[in-house]
């Protein structure tokens, strides 16, 4: 996964915040994930225009991380919900 | 007890109408008749309850549910309350104007259904001449429409050695994702079952396609996989277990933990059309009944896995060992596990290929 690459909710997916369980939920066909707090943060990052190098610096500044290990989480993150159909890249 | 937690899916079967038959149908064997469905007012309620108590996915479901007129006023309403819409349709009602009547709405996503690849077989199994192409221009119409877009295909003796070619078929078409479910044999599908049950071959066969073509369209199709009980060690954990994630609205109005619930005996059905959503959700008897783990029995209720598998299937422990108390004899710790063994000796010895077709009165008539 390059840092140039541009992550974005796949076809039909839409995360939204669930307010009677409080909390984020991504909704695809026929499946539902409900993401931990690292995964919510960066998939709010996700909008189809950012690129995965923005997204990993926004973290790392953020959450005042090394920027290796936030990436290393992003990429593994993300690699798992493309696999799963709700996100392309 | 405490109050359960709210459901996450809504299965709306609108109607039982459907142009086709196929022989095994989820739907019950006493079928619904138009004159007794709910009106579109009453709908609109019940979406509103389901988005009030915290559904976030409802699936328009039938029968053929592109039957009602209504359809994208309730897909409409759904959308305003931000759940996740999908509809399960065959496709064969489908046009340029509905469709784009549903995109309008707000849809999120179809699920079309192949009987098989083969149009001579495929009309065979569905009964209904013509719907192959149908179905085609369908899933040509989603894909233009830029809805994202799951084929649906029933796998069974009389069809499974088409897998390779329906998955090709699903990309061809430009599906997202396929769901390749073998039969399962509760009402319509448990009448058909001689003619229906694959053997072990067949079955290890077929999911040892579905693994190889998962790597092969890795990150850009997902299948997904539904395997018979037949040869199972373990049951399923039926609906995510009873009254805990989905609540079914029968055409008439009847609130059920699963769309076969029908089948048991001594309950009495809450309907939509006399309560809300929430109530029947939260005190129904019959969501109460199975709920959990204090209803169960041994082997369940001291089982290790009693809140992974919740005990498999209510309606499939009645159907075959007298009690939907019991152990889903799916389960080979139930003392009637035999019973699937059974049938699997006698769906093998048995050669035909007729169906009893999904009628209103058909499977009356296959009993007497």
């Amino acid at each position: 996964m390059k840092d140039d690459a541009i992550p974005a909710l796949g076809r039909g997916v839409k995360f939204r915040f669930d307010e009677i369980r409080q909390n984020w939920v991504l909704l695809a066909p026929e499946r539902l994930f409900v993401p931990d707090a690292p995964a919510v943060e960066i998939l709010k990052l996700v909008d189809g225009s950012r690129c995965l190098g923005a997204i990993i610096d926004d973290l790392a500044a953020r959450f005042q991380a090394p920027r290796d290990l936030i990436a290393r989480d992003v990429t593994a993150m993300l690699a798992d919900l493309a696999e799963k159909g709700a996100i392309r890249l | 007890m405490s109050m359960p937690a709210p459901p996450m899916g809504l299965l709306a079967e609108l109607t039982h109408r459907c142009p086709l038959q196929c022989p095994y149908c989820s739907n019950p064997l006493e079928l619904e008749r138009a004159a007794g469905e709910l009106d579109t007012a009453t709908w609109l309620r019940v979406l509103d309850e389901a988005a009030d108590l915290g559904v976030l996915q409802v699936h328009f479901s039938g029968g053929e549910p592109t039957a009602r007129r209504d359809l994208p006023e309730l897909v409409r309403r759904a959308a305003q309350r931000q759940l996740y819409s999908n509809l399960i349709t065959s496709g064969v009602l489908l046009d340029e104007r509905i469709l784009a009547g549903l995109v309008e709405a707000g849809l999120d996503h179809v699920q079309l259904s192949f009987q098989d690849v083969e149009t001579a077989n495929a009309e065979r199994i569905g009964g209904m001449a013509g719907a192959q192409a149908k179905k085609l221009a369908a899933a040509a119409l989603i894909q233009r429409s830029g809805l994202p877009l799951t084929l649906n295909f029933v796998i069974h003796r009389q069809n499974v050695e088409n897998l390779p070619a329906m998955i090709a078929l699903g990309a061809e078409l430009g599906a997202q994702r396929i769901e390749v479910a073998h039969v399962q044999y509760y009402g319509w599908g448990l009448v058909n079952r001689d003619a229906l049950l694959p053997s072990r071959a067949q079955l290890d066969a077929s999911t040892a396609e579905v693994e190889a073509a998962r790597l092969r369209f890795k990150g850009r199709m997902v299948i997904d996989y539904v395997v018979p009980d037949y040869y199972a060690e373990r049951p399923k954990a039926c609906m995510g277990g009873w009254g805990r994630r989905f609540i079914n609205i029968t055409p008439a109005g009847k609130a059920l933990p699963c769309h076969a619930a029908e089948t048991l005996p001594g309950l009495v059905f809450p309907s939509v059309r006399d309560e809300s959503l929430a109530a029947i959700w939260q005190r129904a008897p019959i969501f109460e009944r199975y709920r959990g783990t204090d209803w169960m029995v041994e082997p369940c209720r001291s089982c290790e896995r009693r809140e992974i598998d919740w005990g498999g299937c209510r309606c499939q422990a009645l159907a075959l060992t007298g009690d939907a108390a019991n152990a889903d004899p799916a389960c080979a710790l139930s003392p009637h596990h035999g019973a699937m063994l059974t049938a699997i000796a006698e769906a093998a010895a048995d050669t035909s290929s007729g169906f009893v077709y999904r009628r209103i009165g058909a499977a009356a008539k296959a009993e007497a």
